[in-house]
């Protein structure tokens, strides 16, 4: 019975595994923790993701190997973004702390748990080389998030923001996997490579291909939050605990690109025309609903929703150029500019969900616009650091967002495409209206609430390196531009 | 030739000190904050001096050039040099900033060290644009230098300030991002390179250059502004503080200009050639329109800055001659309108301070408190209108007489706005300093203190010495205006 059983290879998947172990460790752990802020629990978590950052970067071969039977591919691309993932999960995990702590529902242990195994969840996806293992990810990052949004249980707004999640995630779920399940029918197999290689044969049916390839397109545009699916994200942003918002507006757009990428260009690039002509709708939709929609929002976090929907609308433009009439030469120039678009986005938004943070307190959330007016009398620094932030969603210079929008329009150029990247920088100017509003409300009105900040002296420090990275990175983006395109040079 | 970066020095050194004057932090520190500010402008100023001095005026290149490695994904360099067109501005804007920092001296009490710094940083980003080479590098330099503008604007403006500082950002943001598809498109087509110099020998189809040249169109225009994309500026001044308005008229509004000369003209000549009709057109209706809308403004600023758009006007006119007294005139315009608007916005400036109020109404009979103040005006105002001896003279002069060869019918057009400029700069200065005592506001007047004075001597020199010996001035621009002009006359199409 056991005649043929191999022992995979453990060691690409070693920190997936040590993750795995760990979070399970944590949740014994914290049963013993007296400690009410659960500091151990914290540190542990936080430790864990270090050793993960340790172990990618020791295992690590820059090879594309794969294991578990072509199941699991472990590449550069996967290395890279995994890396951002640890750094961004710390980073929202610091964040998270002073705003937990003062809540007692969220103070338990399983919160940290969960962020574990949601990250484990995005790990398993961005490594994935078979449906199965792509659908398994995202169920496990599905689950622990929509747990995390509930678990402020006495808020009936976060019940209401994980139940819609729940449901519409479930409904984006049947999508993907009802699209998958076309597209085995069409090739009589479940792993990326093996789909890549029975289309480059041909002889598949073209009709129940592209069938599928709707329905799977559809899910991955759910995930990612572009418009026409789009109508979780402002309702679950919203409704969600800050500190949750931030996870699932950073950390998960790295494993939603990163499934964009095993399943539309590992393997189906051969229906690039199909698939490129799909997404340039719902990125203009995306970028025109997003923008307009955010102008109205008088709520921060709703207001950056649409403000995500936007940008995933334009990182997706970055996607779209990779292959021009059958000819690929673009495509790693163009692949590499929209996953340092969704790195760049990721260091924003983490930034801008950790000022809000900053300045929420025990029953006070801090996620109204009117409650960042006169945010440079409070605080002229922290008032300065989301002034960078908010320029740089704008994409204005000397910010790394600028350079992010420049990455993915230069591609779009290059592609010949220019009338789709003029539409795009008259969305984005639309936008610049928004960010400059907070801006306003920060420097040109009157406090509401003079009272200065109280926030931890870690988080304060933190989020200043944040804001300042995001400055930095926008002088010298020379370093992980040209990492992205590394990866990705050795990955495709 | 120095050995010293001092392109880079001119432009980082404003910044650090800004960033400096940021850190004193609050308004305890404020004199501190002023002395560093005034410290950090001065340096600025001492740096771009030997850029003029130890200028090579037969050499039409560049120079002073410095080239680094920035981000070589996209062959994106750090590529800085001036030639005969950008070493004034970069030398003007470093003056202006000195005159800016004094102008707020007492001012400003509010936020002390943020809007000192605010004008330091734009200061270099503004001597960045005018020294990049690279396209993404002044393309920086140029969006970024919104940021600082739309802050001052917004916290030290007047009542209407939101709407301006958002009219202000919006406007001219629409333009820069149609300029940066524009570079990503010469980007692709010269085979991967941002330079600025390398553009300049491409050869591009026809349609292709008018395209372009339609993007630089409305960036620039945008910025310059021209009729009928002006509408912000009006706005921005009437809501700007002093500093603002003077940084605004005297060095803001040259970016659009400089933006014709180093983009347009050489990267697209054939369609510059092809359509310089609209642009003459536009800068004519910018001369007469605009200089009537200037005649019937109630508020100071919104005359003087509808005057501004009218000089800018002859800017773009003279730039569109195609002949070197057209562009040398245009040239010698800009750097004249930076001493006069300034001095211009901050007289009014020094009469705001006192009553509070920008209505040509509200004053009268201002020489009877002010006889010091009322004399230096008058000279500004003649400059402003074009008078002989002046500054404002010569500019005008020579984009006329470049206009004359041009059509007789558009220079024509183009002197009709010295008898118009006269009537609404005069006309104002009548009903302002002249006449009974209007009110006890001007009874109470105090003439200016010495700063003031100071400041106003200062630009009232530059004025003059312009006005009597521009040779220093147009020396050094012309070979590179020569260079430019044979270039332009060679056709881009194969």
């Amino acid at each position: 019975m056991f005649d043929n059983f191999v022992v995979p290879d453990l060691l690409p998947a070693a920190p997936e595994l040590f993750l795995a172990f760990m979070a399970l460790v944590i949740l014994l752990v914290d049963l013993t923790v007296k400690d009410s802020r659960r500091t151990l629990t914290f540190a542990l978590a936080q430790l864990t993701l270090l050793g993960c950052a340790a172990i990618q970067l020791f295992t690590s071969t820059g090879d594309v190997v794969y294991t578990f039977s072509n199941m699991f591919v472990d590449d550069l691309m996967a290395d890279l973004l995994k890396l951002f993932l640890y750094m961004t999960v710390i980073v929202v995990l610091f964040y998270s702390r002073g705003y937990v702590i003062d809540r007692a529902a969220m103070n338990k242990g399983e919160y940290y748990v969960l962020a574990l195994f949601a990250t484990l969840g995005m790990m398993v996806m961005i490594s994935a080389n078979h449906f199965v293992t792509i659908y398994l990810g995202l169920e496990l990052l599905s689950l622990s998030l929509y747990a995390m949004v509930a678990m402020n249980r006495e808020s009936v707004v976060c019940s209401e923001a994980a139940m819609k999640y729940f449901v519409l995630g479930a409904l984006a779920s049947g999508l993907l996997l009802y699209g998958m399940s076309m597209i085995y029918g069409a090739t009589g197999t479940l792993e990326i490579t093996g789909i890549a290689e029975r289309l480059y044969g041909g002889g598949v049916n073209k009709s129940v291909l592209t069938f599928g390839l709707v329905f799977l397109v559809a899910g991955l545009a759910f995930k990612l939050g572009v418009v026409p699916f789009h109508m979780w994200i402002p309702d679950v942003y919203h409704g969600a605990p800050t500190s949750v918002t931030l996870f699932i507006g950073s950390a998960p757009k790295l494993a939603a690109f990163a499934i964009v990428m095993r399943l539309l260009v590992n393997g189906l690039i051969t229906m690039a025309q199909d698939w490129q002509a799909m997404l340039i709708i719902l990125s203009v939709l995306s970028m025109a609903i997003g923008n307009l929609a955010a102008i109205a929002q008088t709520n921060l976090k709703r207001m950056l929703a649409y403000s995500a929907i936007s940008h995933m609308g334009f990182m997706l433009l970055g996607i779209t150029t990779g292959v021009v009439g059958g000819d690929a030469r673009f495509a790693l120039n163009a692949y590499s500019s929209a996953m340092f678009y969704v790195v760049a986005y990721v260091l924003m938004s983490a930034g801008t969900f950790g000022v809000i943070l900053l300045m929420a307190r025990a029953g006070f959330e801090a996620d109204e616009l009117d409650d960042f007016k006169g945010l440079n009398k409070r605080s002229p620094w922290f008032a300065g650091i989301m002034l960078m932030l908010m320029f740089s969603m704008a994409g204005v210079p000397f910010f790394i967002g600028f350079f992010a929008k420049f990455a993915v329009l230069q591609a779009v150029v290059a592609a010949g495409y220019i009338w789709l990247a003029v539409v795009a920088v008259l969305f984005s100017l639309i936008g610049a209206f928004y960010y400059l509003r907070v801006v306003k409300l920060m420097y040109f009105d009157v406090p509401v609430d003079p009272s200065p900040l109280s926030a931890s002296m870690d988080m304060r420090v933190l989020i200043s390196a944040n804001g300042l990275a995001v400055a930095l990175l926008g002088i010298f983006p020379q370093m992980i531009m040209s990492l992205c395109a590394y990866a990705l040079l050795r990955s495709l | 030739m120095s050995t010293y970066p001092l392109l880079s020095l001119a432009i980082w050194i404003p910044i650090i000190a800004g960033l400096v004057v940021l850190a004193t932090g609050s308004d305890r520190n404020a004199p501190l904050a002023r002395m560093l500010a005034l410290f950090g402008a001065v340096a600025g100023l001492l740096v771009s001096i030997p850029l003029w001095t130890g200028f090579d005026i037969a050499n039409g290149g560049m120079q002073f050039v410095e080239l680094k490695t920035w981000i070589p994904r996209f062959n994106i360099n750090y590529h800085l040099g001036v030639d005969g067109i950008s070493m004034l501005f970069v030398v003007l804007n470093s003056f202006i900033t000195v005159i800016v920092v004094a102008a707020g001296w007492e001012v400003i009490q509010e936020k002390v060290a943020q809007y000192n710094a605010a004008f330091l940083i734009m200061s270099g980003l503004m001597n960045g644009i005018f020294s990049a080479l690279d396209g993404v590098l002044f393309y920086v330099f140029f969006e970024a230098s919104l940021i600082p503008l739309y802050l001052i604007i917004g916290v030290w403006g007047g009542p209407n300030r939101v709407y301006a500082a958002f009219k202000f950002f919006l406007f001219t943001l629409f333009g820069s991002l149609l300029l940066l598809i524009a570079l990503m498109y010469l980007f692709i087509q010269s085979g991967g390179s941002f330079s600025i110099l390398d553009w300049h020998k491409l050869p591009i189809a026809l349609g292709a250059q008018i395209w372009l040249f339609l993007a630089f169109l409305v960036a620039f225009a945008v910025k310059v502004p021209m009729w009928p994309v002006h509408t912000w500026l009006p706005d921005a001044h009437v809501e700007a503080p002093t500093g603002g308005s003077i940084v605004l008229a005297a060095i803001a509004l040259k970016l659009g200009a400089y933006g014709f000369l180093r983009f347009s003209l050489p990267i697209a000549p054939d369609a510059s050639q092809e359509l310089s009709g609209l642009v003459v057109a536009l800068s004519l209706i910018a001369v007469v329109y605009i200089g009537f809308v200037a005649l019937v403004q109630a508020d100071m600023k919104k005359l003087v800055a509808y005057s501004s758009i009218a000089h800018m006007g002859f800017v773009t006119l003279g730039f569109f001659m195609f002949s070197a007294m057209g562009i040398e005139g245009a040239l010698v315009q800009m750097v004249s309108h930076g001493f006069v608007s300034g001095a211009m916005f901050f007289c009014i400036g020094v009469m705001y301070d006192r009553v509070h109020s920008r209505q040509i109404a509200d004053y009268g009979g201002v020489v009877n408190t002010m006889p010091k103040f009322a004399a230096l005006f008058m000279l500004f105002s003649m400059a402003n209108a074009g008078l002989p001896a002046t500054s404002g003279f010569v500019g005008e002069f020579m984009v006329i007489l470049g206009a004359v060869k041009f059509n007789f019918w558009v220079a024509f057009a183009a002197a009709s706005s010295m008898v118009i400029g006269a009537a609404y700069t005069l006309w104002m200065y009548k009903r302002v300093i002249f006449g009974d005592v209007a009110n006890h506001h001007v009874a109470e007047l105090s003439d200016i203190n010495n700063r003031e004075f100071a400041i106003l001597g200062v630009l009232a020199i530059g004025t003059l010495w312009m006005g009597l010996y521009p040779q220093p001035f147009t020396e050094v621009m012309h070979a590179s205006v020569t260079d430019l002009l044979r270039h332009v006359a060679i056709s881009k199409i194969q």
